[in-house]
């Protein structure tokens, strides 16, 4: 009789409400943070003086970045939204104008900064000139292969960068603007 | 009429809820295999900067973070209001960058050690001169892979 009556099934029915508490907690705690940056590979430390190159004027692109946070690219004060614009036609050099650079990759991009410079204008120019690379590789690209960049095979996108490589060299920054 | 009282009389209407924890439990995993938790407090204040060519760091496990802003109101008592470095969860010196990169290292299987990248989580109003010391620092300890922390920005 006893036995009858008694019920073997625990209620888990409260189960949901543990399962729910874990998940709130897990929802709150969650950060999806997408973790992205622009990548930079520096050069590597050596003590002594670098050696002098002397290169030919034409071909290189002076990107200077002030404390005031202004820009001087090859002499003329430029703002960062033309800023692409022109590297792209440096490096690229359409109509073979003799002060431009000879080949894409002998173009060479020298970036220079005070001290002062804020951090943000300074990666604001760096975003602008990489992305001038990008743009140009995407056109080598859609000519040559008809496909675009990111689709590439690697090899076919190791061919595309020794036609145009990235060449950003980064002086010593001036002691202007310190805090 | 009685057709209708017949059905009523038959039905059930309650609807098993013996599923609902699974279904929990699914989501509940779910959230319990994408969180990553923030494994160091900020004492420093960063606001990266917006850029569009962003790389998406792939294995964290190989990423070490370097926080370089100013101490947030709480810190800036003891360590002033110019931008200082963050490594782990201490505000330290350049001087320990080293140390620091080292520690991390020494963590990940030797096979992976070239692909060791740098996060810097830098404010945007900091100014070059601290960035470059940092970034003098970390050619000095042959940490070349960095990586300038970003948001997106849609053109």
């Amino acid at each position: 009789m006893a036995r009858d009556k008694l019920n073997n099934e625990i209620n888990a029915g409260s189960m949901a409400d543990i399962a729910f508490l874990l998940l709130i907690f897990f929802l709150v705690t969650t950060t999806i943070d997408v973790d992205k940056g622009v990548l930079v590979k520096l050069p590597p430390w050596s003590e002594d003086e670098p050696e002098t190159l002397t290169l030919n004027k034409r071909n290189v692109f002076s990107v200077l970045v002030n404390a005031d946070n202004a820009l001087l690219v090859r002499g003329e004060p430029t703002d960062v939204g033309d800023l692409r614009e022109r590297a792209k036609d440096f490096i690229r050099n359409p109509q073979n104008k003799s002060d431009l650079a000879e080949r894409p990759d002998k173009a060479i991009i020298s970036l220079r900064n005070d001290r002062g410079t804020k951090y943000s204008t300074y990666l604001e120019v760096y975003n602008e000139l990489k992305a001038a690379y990008r743009e140009l590789r995407e056109d080598e690209s859609q000519k040559k292969y008809n496909k675009s960049y990111e689709f590439l095979p690697r090899d076919r996108k190791k061919e595309i960068n020794a036609i145009i490589p990235l060449v950003l060299s980064e002086a010593e920054p001036t002691n202007f603007g310190e805090e | 009429m009685s057709k209708f009282q017949k059905k009523r009389g038959k039905s059930k209407p309650a609807i098993s809820t013996a599923s609902l924890p699974d279904i929990i439990f699914m989501l509940l995993f779910f959230f319990m295999v994408v969180t990553v938790m923030r494994d160091s407090t900020l004492k420093v204040e960063v606001n990266v900067p917006q850029a569009t060519e962003l790389t998406k760091l792939e294995k964290k496990s190989l990423v070490n973070y370097l926080y370089i802003g100013k101490p947030t109101d709480q810190y800036a008592e003891t360590y002033g209001t110019s931008p200082r470095l963050q490594l782990g969860d201490k505000i330290s010196a350049i001087g320990d960058i080293p140390l620091f990169l080292e520690q991390h290292r020494s963590g990940v299987p030797e096979k992976q050690r070239t692909g060791i990248s740098s996060s810097l989580r830098v404010d945007g109003e900091v100014t070059m001169g601290f960035v470059s010391d940092i970034k003098t620092e970390l050619r000095k300890a042959n940490q070349l892979k960095i990586n300038y922390s970003a948001k997106p920005r849609v053109e």
